[in-house]
């Protein structure tokens, strides 16, 4: 039988047979992953399973990148009590202090996981994992605590739409804008309880760290997962992270799709999503004068090493606009060093930035640039629901670095082609 | 399990955020999260909800992220039953794991306003508006689910898979 990418995945991790959408299957998990902000709640449930122990020490990760460093006594409760849990339980990947990053930064570059791994994990964006060809996604806390438990848990096989780019990218646009123009054209729920598989010569041509950015944000879209094949570049990327024996990885010829979509990108400017839902997007060049008042760049969706180094190309030699409080969140151990090493943060600096640790932090309105009422902010993250960042009378839009990095120097919202 | 009470309606893609900011997401405490329920949508707006009170969505209702605090909080602010003219996947598992019902109704959600008197039976899958009159089917509960419900939960479903495995 011909499998989608989705659905091969789900078959190597079954001894039933996957016969198509909509069947209900019990599958292994490579990996089970908990936050500081799930996993209080999943180890809850886990002690209400009468669970003594994890499935496997080495496949449960707890990355506690949330309210970290601690930014009040409830949150450092919180972590205690997850920290206590690890030593507990003998877990190997535990992060917190100097070797945590922001969770779907971190586990990558750990090589922890891999093309035709399930990972199961209590954060939504578990997703981003599809773009090194994982069946990644996110799942409450007590689903976690059952894997964490069973190291096997359910899923109902998804319908896949089928999403094919084609033509040439313009300068400054990229990967955020590729995944929030498909948001904006299909809706917050185009492709609810559905799997999305990337396709075309435009995502041959992407770098991991981009398609991880669009993996990322599947779930805007209301998708269960957002899959990537797995090319001579995905394993590359697997191997730099020490990893071992991974394959290529593609969907079979005949797969069966509930729907094929095809974006041509040739002339497609940057794009913007303005508030209250990531769908509402507009090129960037019908924005107006939008005045900030802040700039994010950081985060699982746009934290990464090119992500810092696509901003650096636009700050070098340039300042902020006084107005905007620009803020520089390096996803994790590892990309702060490199960013460091390779002078992005003089560059930052000199810019008028702070550079912060890698933390989530603003992204959730969580601490370290929480907006106040009447406050705009432009960032690289993946959500801008009303509050998301702060106060229920501020502003979040949506964009890849190099439009945020622009229109800190302008003080609005700014093509970068323009600067 | 029957329910009575009055319908709380909102809007489209109501997200985790609305239904519980993440300043409240120290606690995993459903007395705290019950009484912030809602107060990404509009501050307040668990003080007119009673015990019982149904809550009642357009499309999408739970999108945005995994947080379980969204389910626990609607149960801590009384309400037992969801119903939606669809939800968001993450939302609806975490309800059932978290033994809180969810019809999802489609565009009969239509036949549901703010306000309305309903009396809904989970079992049956059946919701009948008192103020209006009108009656609507519900799409059954897929096997697996149920079997979940039937369990009480993923918390007991586990905890008898692991005894068995011992
Ligand atoms: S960076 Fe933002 S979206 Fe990503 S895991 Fe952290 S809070 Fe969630």
């Amino acid at each position: 039988m011909s499998h989608t990418v989705a659905e091969k995945i789900l078959q190597a991790h079954t001894d039933e047979e996957i016969t198509g959408a909509g069947q209900i299957v019990n599958c292994r998990v490579s990996l089970v992953l908990a936050n500081d902000i799930t996993a209080p709640l999943a180890i809850k449930s886990f002690k209400g399973m009468a669970a003594s122990k994890v499935f496997d020490k080495d496949k449960v990760a707890l990355v506690c990148d949330h309210f970290t460093p601690n930014k009040d006594i409830d949150s450092a409760e919180q972590v205690k009590g997850v920290r206590e849990f690890a030593r507990e339980m003998g877990i190997t990947h535990y992060y917190e202090g100097g070797n945590v990053g922001v969770e779907h930064a971190l586990l990558p570059e750990l090589g922890l996981v891999g093309p035709r791994d399930i990972v199961v994990g209590a954060d939504s964006h578990t997703c981003t994992y599809g773009g090194l060809g994982a069946f990644a996604t996110g799942m409450g806390s007590t689903d976690i605590a059952g894997a964490m438990a069973l190291g096997e848990t359910w899923f109902k096989v998804p319908p896949t739409i089928r999403v094919e780019y084609t033509g040439t990218l313009e300068p400054f646009v990229g990967a955020k804008d590729l995944i929030l123009h498909l948001i904006g054209r299909i809706g917050v729920s185009g492709a609810l309880y559905r799997a999305l598989e990337f396709c075309g010569p435009v995502i041959d041509g992407l770098s991991i760290e981009g398609r991880m950015t669009m993996a990322n944000m599947a779930i805007e879209a209301g998708g269960k997962v957002g899959l990537f094949p797995a090319d001579e570049k995905t394993l590359a990327y697997c191997a730099a992270a020490g990893r071992h024996g991974d394959k290529p990885l593609k969907a079979d010829p005949g797969a069966v799709y509930e729907q094929d979509i095809s974006l041509s990108v040739s002339g497609m400017p940057p794009q913007v999503a303005c508030p209250h839902l990531p769908e509402n997007v507009r090129p960037v060049d019908e924005l107006g004068d939008l005045r900030l008042d802040q700039v994010v760049i950081g985060s699982c969706t746009n934290g990464r090493i090119e992500d810092m180094r696509e901003a650096a190309a636009i700050l070098k030699g340039r300042k902020a606009d006084k107005n905007v409080r620009l803020i520089v969140l390096p996803a994790t151990p590892r990309i702060w060093r490199q960013a460091m090493d390779e002078g992005l943060f003089d560059i930052f600096m000199d810019a008028g930035a702070v550079v912060g640790p890698p933390t989530c932090g603003p992204c959730l309105g969580g601490h370290m640039g929480i907006l106040a009422g009447g406050e705009r902010c432009l960032a690289t993250t993946n959500r801008n629901f009303r509050g998301r960042m702060g106060s229920l009378q501020s502003e979040v839009y949506l964009s890849s670095p190099a439009v945020a990095a622009a229109s800190a120097v302008a003080g609005v919202i700014f093509n970068p082609a323009k600067l | 399990m029957l329910v009575n009470g009055n319908a709380h309606k909102v809007g489209a893609h109501i997200d985790t955020d609305a239904i519980i900011p993440a300043r409240f997401l120290v606690t995993t405490d459903a007395e705290v999260l019950g009484a912030n329920c809602m107060e990404g949508l509009t501050p307040g707006w668990v003080g007119r909800v009673k015990k019982n009170d149904i809550l009642v969505a357009e499309e999408n209702f739970g999108c945005g992220s995994s947080r379980e605090h969204a389910p626990i909080a609607i149960l801590g602010a009384g309400i037992p039953v969801v119903v939606a003219k669809s939800f968001a996947r993450i939302f609806y598992r975490n309800g059932f794991n978290m033994g809180l019902v969810l019809l999802e109704v489609g565009d009969d959600i239509e036949k549901l306003r703010d306000g309305d008197e309903l009396e809904v039976d989970t079992d049956a899958g059946r919701i009948r508006n008192k103020t209006t009159g009108v009656e609507i089917i519900c799409a059954k509960v897929p096997p697996f689910m149920q079997e979940l419900l039937d369990a009480g939960g993923l918390v007991p479903y586990v905890k008898k898979r692991l005894a068995d495995m011992r």
